[in-house]
């Protein structure tokens, strides 16, 4: 056993509160050795499942990106820099995320921040952002606050659309189906008692009635819940042949399991989050073909696949087929406005996020007042990959699969 | 003169934000709101050693409150309005618990917070259909940090005043012997629920001047029960049987944290659990009694030398 004596404890305080003091020293351009990139991401508590999905492998692919090509050229220096991580755990709190961005911006003097995971935590941190006038690419947080949001604080981008975009999508994709007579006129909602839930049945309740379809069931279920099969035996008595769960991940899986252990199979199966998920194909087995869910990707894009594949090489797991590809071209974006910009000028940078055009792995992008429109909106399993079928502003989709194959029974 | 002193230190804390940085200000702001959580704590908890862990419930009812009415009530209103939900359910709560003791009292306030917060829940998701409100709130940092100083300052005074009254000694007393109290015929349960109350409503207010700080709120964010913990362990570290002992446990320990989460953020979590056993093993009645006991010591060695 070691034991480490009060002279060391002090010794090593000392030498840790004088590297703090030095590192908030201001780098001069001329002895600039690197561009200095921080982030305060959720490494514990609830958040930490999807900020681990999500945003953190995002973070460490782009910066080897970045690095494995000699980092990022800053014209106007005549440098190419590589890029150097201070990172944070803000615990899953949202008065942490503040005093970690507050921390980052003014004790680290990081040259851009990289925002953290989920609605909440990127609500909270907004003004902090907007304060220090670095730009925010919010790439996991849905809001139908976007517009105000973008107008509210100048330097943030919204990148995951609203719940409306989400359900009207969803909605407009089962009229058709319903006008082509593939499936009936009943449809049963369940949706979780939280954040994403909520927002989404708000705007589908509505969308779904306006668009003459009978809502035979419209119920939400607290978060947590673990046994589902009260709500999927009432509602296989229903005879509806859309089956939509705005749900989280754990009532994502098990949502379907009970479903198939019900046998309960409708002609659309419908799931939020966690449908995306690279696991979601390992827990649902042979019956993951022709779920649908929210997100999607373009499944001829070269660029994407080559993502993927870089992704799961580095990681050891596979991005999810929603939020992981916006998160990582929100960084691209990033590096092709400094590239151009050709400084750290921050201000410049978030000029030209908000009016240039960029070549990512999810296409063309331009932002619209500060959002980015052109998401997929409802995906589908087909053939391994989670398939865009419905976009907002988006060329191109598949055509969805209904009705969806039957459940194979669980062994 | 203590009077003099304490109202010198109040005016200059008062100028630190013309002159301090955004991050220093960031950490008053901490552990001002931790002070005041952690003095209101024991006003109520150190004397009759009633264990609460419902903190982040009224915090929490604070915070819900701004988010709600900030758009339709004028601001100092809008305070009011949280301080006056705080105090009616400490009240009910008060009536319906405070006969409770001992461990029962503890797992009852944790589930308390379990309860408000569903409650909340239940009322946004089935009546308004809004889960995630927004707080959009002119109020800068520096604002937060007045309002959270004006309110340390109160709660410090109350509990000055509560320690000289007759009501702390009646408080004391009871959470020395129920049965002793009774018989000298102090009124046990409206003692209680009276100190309970004030210390409630301090902590709904604390909640209600932080929310503007988030822009965003939903349950899992204000009804964070971390917070009613982190509260304790302040409280217990400083010595909640002292007017400064819970103010001088929050500031050793938000530092700590901040600067174990800027230098350990993969480690965080088992430093800080190994901490709270070291502060429950080594220094059970707190730093100031420590302090005060090891100073005794040695003056009486010294008397004997």
């Amino acid at each position: 056993m070691t034991t480490i004596s009060r002279r060391t404890v002090l010794q090593g305080m000392g030498v840790s509160a004088l590297a703090t003091a030095l590192s908030g020293l201001p780098v001069l351009a001329q002895d600039r050795t690197a561009i200095r990139i921080g982030y305060a991401i959720s490494k514990t508590g609830p958040n930490a499942a999807g900020a681990g999905i999500s945003t953190t492998p995002n973070y460490l692919l782009w910066v080897d990106d970045v690095n494995k090509t000699g980092g990022i050229t800053l014209s106007k220096l005549g440098v190419t820099l590589p890029l150097e991580v201070t990172e944070y755990d803000d615990r899953s709190t949202a008065e942490e995320t503040v005093r970690a961005v507050e921390r980052l911006a003014t004790q680290d003097n990081v040259d851009l921040i990289l925002p953290t995971w989920g609605t909440g935590a990127n609500l909270a941190s907004g003004p902090t952002f907007d304060r220090f006038g670095y730009p925010q690419l919010a790439g996991t947080a849905v809001t139908d606050m976007a517009p105000d949001l973008a107008k509210r604080w100048k330097h943030s981008f919204w990148m995951l659309g609203g719940g409306h975009d989400y359900a009207e999508a969803l909605v407009a994709l089962l009229v058709k189906q319903r006008d082509a007579g593939t499936i009936n006129n009943k449809v049963a909602i369940a949706s979780v008692a939280d954040g994403f839930g909520i927002d989404l049945s708000k705007a589908a309740t509505p969308a779904f009635t306006e668009a003459g379809f009978e809502l035979v069931y419209d119920k939400t279920y607290p978060l947590g819940t673990s046994d589902f099969a009260p709500i999927i035996n009432e509602v296989s008595g229903l005879g509806v042949d859309t089956f939509v769960a705005f749900s989280y991940p754990p009532d994502t899986f098990a949502l379907t399991q009970q479903s198939v252990v019900a046998n309960f199979s409708p002609k659309v199966f419908y799931l939020g989050v966690g449908t995306a998920f690279p696991i979601y194909p390992g827990i649902a087995g042979p019956n993951h073909n022709g779920v649908m869910g929210v997100g999607g990707i373009d499944p001829d894009s070269e660029a994407l696949a080559a993502y993927f594949e870089r992704h799961t090489a580095l990681n050891g797991q596979a991005p999810d087929s929603w939020a992981s590809a916006i998160t990582y071209a929100s960084l691209e974006i990033l590096q092709q406005a400094i590239e151009r910009v050709g400084d750290i000028d921050r201000e410049a940078i978030s000029a030209e996020i908000s009016s240039g055009e960029f070549d990512t792995i999810i296409g063309k992008v331009k932002l619209v007042d500060n959002q980015l429109r052109s998401l997929w909106t409802v995906g589908q399993w087909q053939d391994g990959k989670f398939v865009g079928l419905a976009h907002t502003e988006r060329d191109g989709s598949r055509e969805p699969v209904v009705p969806k194959p039957a459940w194979v029974p669980a062994a | 003169m203590k009077l003099v002193l304490a109202l010198i230190a109040l005016a200059a804390l008062a100028f630190m934000p013309s002159f301090a940085g955004p991050y220093p200000l960031g950490l008053m702001i901490g552990i001002l709101g931790y002070g005041v959580l952690a003095t209101a704590w024991a006003m109520f908890s150190g004397p009759t050693r009633y264990i609460s862990l419902a903190t982040v419930a009224f915090f929490g009812l604070g915070a819900y409150t701004v988010a709600v009415l900030s758009e339709t009530l004028p601001y100092p209103v809008v305070l009011l309005v949280a301080a006056l939900i705080g105090l009616v359910v400490a009240l009910i709560v008060g009536l319906a618990t405070l006969r409770l003791a001992g461990i029962y009292f503890v797992i009852f306030t944790f589930g308390l917070t379990e309860l408000v917060r569903q409650l909340v829940t239940y009322y946004e998701v089935n009546v308004t259909r809004t889960l995630g409100r927004y707080v959009f709130l002119p109020l800068g940092p520096e604002h937060i940090y007045w309002q959270l100083l004006a309110l340390l300052a109160a709660t410090l005074a109350i509990a000055f005043w509560v320690r000289q009254s007759r009501i702390g000694l009646a408080l004391r007393v009871i959470g020395d012997d129920p049965v002793v109290a009774s018989h000298l015929g102090i009124r046990i349960t409206r003692t209680k629920l009276t100190l309970f109350s004030i210390s409630c409503v301090i902590m709904t207010l604390a909640g209600a001047i932080q929310a503007p700080r988030w822009t965003y709120i939903e349950p899992s964010i204000v009804f964070n029960p971390t917070t009613s913990f982190l509260v304790v362990i302040m409280a217990l570290l400083g010595g909640p049987n002292r007017l400064f002992g819970p103010l001088l446990g929050a500031i050793p320990l938000f530092l700590l944290f901040e600067w174990l989460s800027a230098n350990f953020p993969n480690h965080y979590s088992i430093i800080l659990g190994l901490l709270f056993i070291a502060i429950v093993f080594v220094l059970p009645n707190g730093v100031l009694a420590a302090g005060e006991s090891l100073w005794a010591r040695m003056t009486r060695k010294e008397a004997r030398a």
